[in-house]
């Protein structure tokens, strides 16, 4: 997905000696540096601690770097807000609004004229089938139905930047891969770029162009991997031994990373 | 439906049981009417005084209601303050608290003695005694959103009006109806007291407390059961028009107003 020309152009998401450290003093990312080029589809990999959550918030803008900078289309992040959509873990939709309600918020924050928000939110239900549940309530709706509205949500405002952080931990394997599915088919029709927080490896190979995988305490880049499988992805790909290899060789870096901790863990104990 | 008939018929029936049971005991123990009336006296009572009683209780209503009302426009304000200046709210809610700890009854007669008898001075001890389950629980559901909830607004740059009004204040409905539950009952009886000390302007005219004070000064222990009984209802239907009103706002997105009648 990367472009030679991409490499020259300013980045769409830049790291540079970041560094986290919260306020009860624990060093949550320690000297993080790392370029995203425009139409990448990166996951942050690692186990729990590692920071991955608190990188994804920093792009966001939503938490600050205690040193380094973070520079999202060459502006702050606050100053990229309107380029940037961001997919929680939970649902997080408002449960006294309707599904249509819903996907309409950021377009009602926005001031947008009530023609314009009930057009392109209907587009997006569409798009993301959930046209029939449209007037439903969200507690009417089953957990991957609830993904799915945020995910329409945070399309509707027509993202550059996707930030998504673990949205589909909580869902059961089959929903979780079908919406991988739709995720990269909107991933090819759209062009985002995308960051991507998980701790399933097989998802990360399944969606990913590259993976960074982070090792904790404190949280570093201890790897990053491009993922040698071709485009377009179907469901199949699973299948494939390539699919198998790829998930097998991640896999390897992750539980090595892992041990590395644990040994770290007990020298200090 | 068929299941709420039975619900519904089972009730009346411990009614008419306890009825029975206290007709019988005030009969064949022979009773004295003033020490104790029997539910049918007390009936023909509500019935030959329906006019007075009434006119007492459309008073208590008016003033109940003025302060119960009151209570929750104030109520919601001072919450919706209170929820955007986290170092005022630590500094005054304690008060609240102390608002809900001083007995009613010990500051009706200094309110009656500042501000009158009459409709507003009552109405305005019944405001005192709602006041702070409204603050209360309408505070506690203002600044008790998803943290996820926020940084989505913040992520669509929201205004802190947008999500004060957007968010917080849908996200406090149904604790705002928790307060307004909890009100509506102690409404009723902060007017009764009020009234207890407030009197009437004119003689023979005043809501439920002043009749029951004049009642049982003249020994008139009928018409006191018929005041008692005109004064229950009068709180349950305050309590069933708050659930009522939780249930048409709330049935369709939160879980606490979806509930059965209890088996």
């Amino acid at each position: 997905m990367v472009t030679s020309d991409a490499k020259t152009a300013v980045a769409e998401v830049a790291v540079d000696g970041v560094s986290k450290q919260f306020r009860n003093g624990a060093l949550a990312l320690r000297n993080i540096s790392m370029r995203v080029d425009k139409g990448e589809f990166i996951s942050l990999l690692g186990p729990s601690g590692c920071g991955k959550s608190t990188l994804l918030r920093l792009v966001s803008g939503l938490t600050h770097p205690t040193s380094g900078a973070v520079k999202v289309n060459g502006m702050t992040p606050a100053g990229a807000r309107a380029l940037m959509s961001f997919i929680f873990q939970d649902a997080t939709l408002l449960p006294w609004r309707t599904v249509e309600q819903n996907v309409g918020l950021g377009l009602e924050l926005e001031h947008a004229a009530r023609s314009v928000r009930r057009e392109k939110v209907a587009k997006m239900l569409e798009l993301v089938g959930l046209t029939h549940v449209a007037t439903r309530f969200p507690r009417q709706l089953s957990g991957g139905m609830k993904m799915r509205v945020s995910i329409a949500r945070a399309l509707v405002s027509r993202p550059r930047i996707l930030l998504l952080d673990e949205p589909f931990a909580a869902l059961d394997e089959m929903s979780r891969d079908r919406l991988n599915e739709e995720l990269l088919r909107l991933y090819r029709e759209e062009q985002w770029t995308v960051l991507f927080v998980t701790h399933s490896v097989a998802e990360a190979v399944f969606l990913s162009t590259r993976i960074v995988v982070l090792a904790p305490h404190p949280g570093r880049i201890a790897h990053v991997v491009p993922v040698e499988l071709p485009w377009p992805r179907t469901a199949e790909l699973r299948l494939t031994p390539a699919f198998e290899h790829e998930v097998s060789r991640i896999s390897r870096l992750l539980r090595g990373v892992q041990a590395e901790a644990l040994a770290a863990d007990g020298g200090t104990a | 439906m068929k299941r709420h008939l039975w619900f519904a018929l089972k009730s009346v029936a411990v009614l008419a049981c306890l009825l029975a049971v206290w007709q019988i005991a005030v009969v064949e123990l022979a009773i004295p009417k003033y020490i104790l009336p029997g539910p049918w006296i007390v009936a023909q009572a509500v019935i030959e005084r329906f006019p007075e009683l009434a006119s007492s209780l459309l008073l208590t209503t008016e003033a109940a209601a003025l302060g119960l009302a009151g209570s929750v426009v104030v109520g919601v304000a001072v919450a919706l303050v209170f929820a955007q200046w986290r170092g005022l709210r630590q500094l005054l809610f304690p008060y609240t608290i102390l608002l809900q700890t001083v007995p009613i009854v010990a500051i009706a007669p200094l309110v009656i003695m500042w501000a009158g008898t009459g409709v507003y001075p009552v109405a305005l001890i019944a405001f005192i005694i709602c006041l702070a389950p409204i603050i209360a629980n309408t505070t506690q559901g203002l600044i008790s959103v998803d943290e996820n909830l926020i940084h989505l607004f913040l992520m669509h740059n929201a205004t802190r009006m947008q999500v004060l009004f957007k968010l917080r204040l849908p996200n406090a409905m149904p604790n705002l109806f928790v307060g307004i539950r909890i009100s509506a009952g102690i409404a009723v009886v902060g007017a009764i007291v009020g009234e207890l000390f407030a009197g009437s302007s004119r003689v023979g005219q005043g809501g439920l407390g002043y009749a029951i004070t004049y009642a049982s000064a003249q020994l008139e222990t009928d018409y006191l059961f018929a005041l008692v009984v005109a004064a229950t209802v009068l709180g349950f239907a305050f309590f069933f028009t708050g659930a009522f009103l939780e249930w048409y706002f709330l049935h369709n997105w939160h879980e606490s107003s979806r509930s059965d009648i209890p088996e």
